[in-house]
């Protein structure tokens, strides 16, 4: 996973709620089983006007000119602005897959699912969540500023930009988790030892969970 | 020690460790694969010289990707070849690693939320993941599940762990009798109407009153199932003899001594009399009539004797804006009753609704009449090869057919529609499955989510109708 230390983009607008991760990513595209290709297909109902497919080619297709990722102001946005329960739905984590490899860093909204938060952590997309007041703030700064962009520290949990200003809440082991890009499987396998003792005990407890000698 | 809730007792049953930081390594009984969610997984298993941590964990089907027809054909009935190379992938990735596989052809085939239970596989107390949100139906019985994303596969596959921060405690409690004709469908439908999709966000639900006491265990899957809809990641019911009665003599359940020790440690999970709940909602189940979405979320539902809304009814700005959003793509105009609105295909299945009761119930409206010309397609989907079986040793198929549903093999189908199973552009439905977001079940496809009983009154109709009327 990529560190995210500090990111400074271009805000994009996504002014609606309970988008859900049908529509961050459709259905269609999770046959792949691979974890990357999914960018172009990000939003896809939204952004194009035909029906997507698994292995269409982009450029071939019709855009939807009246959806906010193709203005070209906001063509090299790195940062999304959304409101609330941003990621419900399905827990695919290709919709994270998707957002990162199209070259989102970061996503700002008042709140998230809880499984797409989880998910995105793992792939290094830093969620925040800010008040609804300062979500209302950006939200006008980007309407009126063209190229509006914010900078996201993460070590100082501070979001800047033109006249905005804002520090934001990350529990501390996923900050780490995000600073250092660390391996959560290596993480946890330092506890293997209290795993193994664990299960030794549980076995004892509630033998009817286990169907064979292990 | 003050008191605990079922949730308390399988979170405090399950913790290897709190870490420094204060997440906790939660430890994991059973694990349900498919095909959708594990590939990635499994090839960072591999790229990273792992291995899964034990294998009896784990069970796995192919349910997303597989074809409703043709099933004997096994996976060269899979005409799209990006489909089929998927699960083939989960066979080679279950063969390659030992893990249990119900493939395609096997008749315990099915959605991975209908077999668990099925199979015994779920069992009350456990911790349950599965890369699916909708693993919060095996909540039902007493079982901490919830669904998890494909990291999280990898991560529980290598170390038969996650690492959580605990939710906090919410009771939903729905007191008196549902009404003939009304279910749990409807009850699960009302309660998102009440509390909305982010109502029960970071929290795990415990359901209780009398109404869910009544219900059978099908029917506290279906209530557990949407959960998720409601933004909780579980859902719960306490233990009592329906669960115990359910359990018993299935594959996986355990037997004999092994039994009875099991039993006796399962009656005791109920949340404690002084136990406290960070939230708790409360409901009058005789007051729910049948419900259907209009909407794109499924916190925008209606009793089927109401019409549909206007935006000026919602007083929060972005309600507003959700519902002139939803009307415009469900093509609705405000005022229009329920029952004037008239449907294209009917479906019938998903884990929501794909279990034995429910196709008993769709075939008690079905039987005698017939599905409504207008009506393009009525699909039947049973849950699994064993729902299947049990509804034609019941004569159910013969009445699903003979009304004009098509009965097909077990898959998720409609629900997402990832197989041919679809709505066409501007395509109308009624349907049993769990979300009717844009495009949930095919391109620019509007869903409306039902009871099956409703869904049978639907196709017999042409349009929404009140079963309660049938
Ligand atoms: S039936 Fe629908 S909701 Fe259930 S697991 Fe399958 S796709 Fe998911």
């Amino acid at each position: 996973m990529d560190p995210f230390v500090s990111h400074t983009g271009v805000v994009v607008p996504l002014d609606r709620a309970n988008v859900d991760t049908d529509q961050i990513i459709p259905k269609q595209f999770l046959k792949s089983i691979r974890r990357t290709g999914f960018g172009d297909n990000l939003f896809d109902a939204w952004r194009y006007l035909d029906e997507g497919d698994i292995g269409m080619n982009a450029n071939e297709r019709r855009i939807n000119h009246d959806f906010v990722l193709n203005a070209p102001r906001f063509a090299d946005g790195s940062i999304l602005l959304a409101r609330d329960n941003f990621g419900c739905g399905s827990s695919r984590e290709h919709a994270v897959w998707a957002l990162a490899e199209y070259g989102f860093r970061c996503v700002i909204a008042p709140s998230f699912a809880d499984i797409f938060f989880t998910n995105a952590l793992k792939n290094g997309l830093l969620l925040v969540v800010l008040a609804e007041s300062q979500i209302d703030a950006v939200f006008s700064a980007v309407a009126t500023t063209v190229g509006f962009s914010l900078t996201v520290d993460l070590r100082a949990q501070r979001i800047d930009g033109d006249a905005f200003h804002a520090t934001f809440d990350i529990e501390p082991e996923r900050k780490r988790l995000l600073l250092e890009g660390m391996d959560d499987i290596g993480l946890t396998m330092r506890h293997a030892d209290a795993i193994r003792a664990f299960e030794t005990a549980h076995r004892e407890r509630q033998p009817w969970v286990f169907r064979e000698g292990g | 020690m003050a008191g605990r809730t079922v949730y308390d007792k399988i979170w405090d049953a399950h913790a290897v460790a709190e870490r420094d930081d204060g997440l906790t390594i939660l430890y994991i009984d059973r694990h349900l694969l498919h095909e959708v969610t594990s590939p990635q997984a499994f090839e960072g298993l591999a790229l990273a010289g792992r291995h899964p941590w034990r294998r009896d964990a784990n069970l796995a089907t192919p349910d997303h990707n597989v074809p409703t027809t043709n099933r004997a054909a096994g996976i060269d009935g899979i005409d799209d070849p990006v489909a089929r190379t998927q699960v083939v992938t989960l066979d080679e990735n279950c063969k390659r690693f030992a893990i249990e596989q119900f493939e395609m052809t096997d008749v315990r085939q099915g959605i991975v939320h209908v077999i668990g239970p099925e199979q015994g596989a779920t069992l009350p107390g456990m911790t349950i993941v599965c890369g699916d949100s909708h693993t919060s139906t095996h909540g039902a019985f007493a079982a901490l599940a919830h669904g998890i994303g494909t990291s999280e596969v990898e991560h529980v596959l290598a170390t038969q762990c996650l690492v959580q921060r605990k939710s906090r405690n919410m009771r939903i409690v729905a007191d008196g009798d549902l009404g003939a004709g009304v279910g749990a469908k409807d009850l699960i439908l009302a309660i998102i109407g009440a509390i909305g999709t982010a109502g029960a966000t970071g929290h795990a639900v415990e359901y209780a009153g009398s109404a869910v006491r009544a219900l059978s265990m099908e029917a506290r899957m279906t209530l557990c199932n949407m959960s998720v809809e409601a933004g909780g990641r579980a859902g719960l019911v306490a233990v009592d003899d329906t669960t115990i009665d359910y359990v018993h003599g299935r594959p996986f359940a355990p037997v004999g001594a092994l039994w009875d020790r099991a039993e006796e440690y399962w009656r005791g999970l109920k949340s404690d009399d002084d136990a406290s709940f960070d939230r708790e909602v409360h409901l009058d189940a005789s007051q729910i009539v049948p419900q259907v979405t209009w909407g794109t979320s499924p916190e925008l539902v209606l009793g089927i004797d109401e019409t549909v809304p206007a935006p000026e009814a919602f007083d929060d700005p972005a309600k507003r804006e959700l519902c002139e959003r939803a009307l415009d793509y469900m093509d609705l105009v405000p005022g229009t009753a329920m029952t004037d609105v008239a449907v294209d295909r009917v479906f019938i299945g998903s884990c929501t609704n794909g279990r034995i009761e429910d196709f008993r119930a769709a075939a008690a409206v079905l039987d005698g009449r017939k599905v409504a010309d207008s009506v393009t397609q009525a699909l039947a989907v049973p849950g699994s090869g064993l729902v299947k079986q049990q509804a034609e040793a019941e004569g159910l198929d013969a009445i699903f057919k003979a009304a004009g549903f098509e009965w097909r093999d077990p898959g998720c189908s409609m629900c997402l529609a990832m197989n041919e199973d679809r709505l066409y552009p501007r395509e109308r439905s009624a349907a049993t499955s769990n979300r009717n977001f844009e495009g949930r079940q095919g391109y620019l496809g509007r869903t409306h989510l039902v009871s099956p009983a409703m869904a049978a009154a639907a196709a017999v109709a042409g349009h929404f109708a009140d079963v309660r009327e049938f």
